[in-house]
């Protein structure tokens, strides 16, 4: 812990990435590492349950995902009218997998931080969707679903009338393209910052509940023995508790609301006008 | 917050994540749950249609039943009256033997009764002869008043 810095120097590097690489080209490797270990744990939970699953009486692991498999498929039937291959299981492991991210939000503040600086790492952000690039990420993936279904259903010739035509007919064909593009953009914006914004935000806060303390540094006897240091400690202790438990709520939340309005965006470029 | 090629890592992840699940995750735990939503409505049609003939067979065993205690009751009655037939045939037989052996009887007391009359007759006939020979100190020719003795022995 960076006492010197003080409360500051304490967030700003708990909120620093771990970085490789200099310039567009640099990789925040704790994000990313996160996120591909919690996505492939997923994949391999999904796949363990998929190679063992029966149609006979399903077991624990198999009842699990298929709760998971059931409701979105229910989402996706109820809001995605067609058929396609991608919309479901892609649904699915949104939600799962930016759950799984937002998870690492109730990881303690200072846990990962200072184990990988005990362990030769001086920056390492654990929350990977409180990194724009991986909400960007997850939503530009989504934008190219939503152009590519766009292509595939209404074909060229459809997606560029529609671009061009809809909804103020040909006469303002100039004001519809630039409404219809900043539509599309603002799809993936949205996504992501909805997503990135919560998570920073709870995170920070988080930081700053844990920096109540932070003053003391490591003179516990102080702290435990004077007034304002146990005042503070026990509101750090309820206010940390009371933002936990109201994150156990924001974390499935927000990931349901990525899944949802993704299986929205996607039905709405399959649809035709 | 810089954007970096951490972005084109995440997307490139999310593809193979979303590749997966597609390939080798959503199409196995589909089946598996509509091979199980047809098993569970077989099953509940297959319960529905025992149900169906289980009423069916209550139905027939109702049905059989009482044909057989119709038959049981209709044997009884055959028997009642067979049995009363044959009390009436024995009753009927045992009187006809009794009146035919009382017949007999009387045929015979009859019979009898003649011919100890007849006998009678004659013994008398004869002590009458005795006595009137014995009276008239003479012989009387029985062969002469053969008639008359006959006669005689007919008014007795």
């Amino acid at each position: 812990m960076s006492q010197d810095a003080g409360v500051t120097g304490y967030i700003q590097h708990h909120l620093t990435n771990w970085r490789v690489g200099e310039g567009f080209w640099a990789l925040h490797m704790d994000s990313l590492a996160v996120s591909v270990l919690l996505g492939a744990l997923f994949c391999l939970v999904m796949w363990v349950a998929a190679r063992r699953a029966t149609s006979g009486t399903p077991g624990p692991l198999q009842n699990t995902v298929e709760m998971m498999v059931e409701f979105v498929e229910g989402l996706v039937a109820d809001t995605y009218h067609g058929k396609n291959p991608i919309v479901a299981p892609m649904a699915l492991t949104i939600f799962v997998w930016v759950f799984l991210m937002n998870l690492m939000d109730l990881v303690p503040v200072d846990l990962a931080p200072e184990t990988m600086t005990a362990l030769g790492w001086e920056y390492f952000k654990i929350l990977p969707t409180a990194n724009l690039n991986i909400t960007f990420g997850l939503s530009l993936s989504v934008l190219a679903l939503v152009i590519g279904f766009s292509f595939y259903y209404k074909g060229a010739g459809g997606f560029a009338k529609e671009m061009l035509f809809h909804p103020f007919g040909p006469w303002l064909l100039p004001f519809n393209l630039i409404l219809n593009i900043v539509e599309l953009l603002a799809k993936p914006i949205s996504l992501s910052l909805r997503l990135f914004g919560n998570l920073y935000a709870a995170e920070l806060i988080f930081l700053m509940i844990a920096s109540l303390t932070l003053g003391f540094g490591t003179h516990w006897v102080e702290m435990l023995t004077s007034v304002g240091g146990l005042t503070l400690l026990v509101g750090q202790v309820i206010l940390a508790t009371i933002w936990a438990i109201f994150h156990i709520l924001v974390i499935p939340l927000q990931a349901f609301i990525f899944m949802m309005l993704s299986i929205v965006y996607l039905s709405m470029a399959a649809e035709h006008h | 917050m810089e954007i970096n090629a951490t972005l084109l890592g995440q997307m490139i992840a999310f593809g193979i994540f979303v590749w997966f699940t597609m390939k080798f995750v959503w199409p196995s735990l589909s089946t598996a749950m509509k091979s199980r939503q047809e098993r569970i409505s077989d099953g509940l049609s297959a319960a529905e249609r025992g149900r169906q003939e289980l009423e069916e067979a209550e139905a027939k065993k109702d049905e059989i039943l009482k044909e057989a205690r119709q038959q049981a009751s209709d044997i009884l009655e055959q028997a009642n009256k067979r049995s009363s037939e044959i009390i009436e045939e024995a009753r009927d037989s045992a009187r006809q033997e009794g009146e035919r052996q009382l017949a007999q009887a009387q045929a015979q007391i009859d019979q009898e009764l003649t011919k100890a009359r007849t006998e009678l007759r004659d013994q008398v006939v004869t002590l009458a002869v005795t006595g009137a020979s014995r009276v008239l100190e003479r012989e009387v020719d029985a062969k002469a008043h053969n008639d008359l003795l006959e006669d005689l022995a007919k008014q007795l």
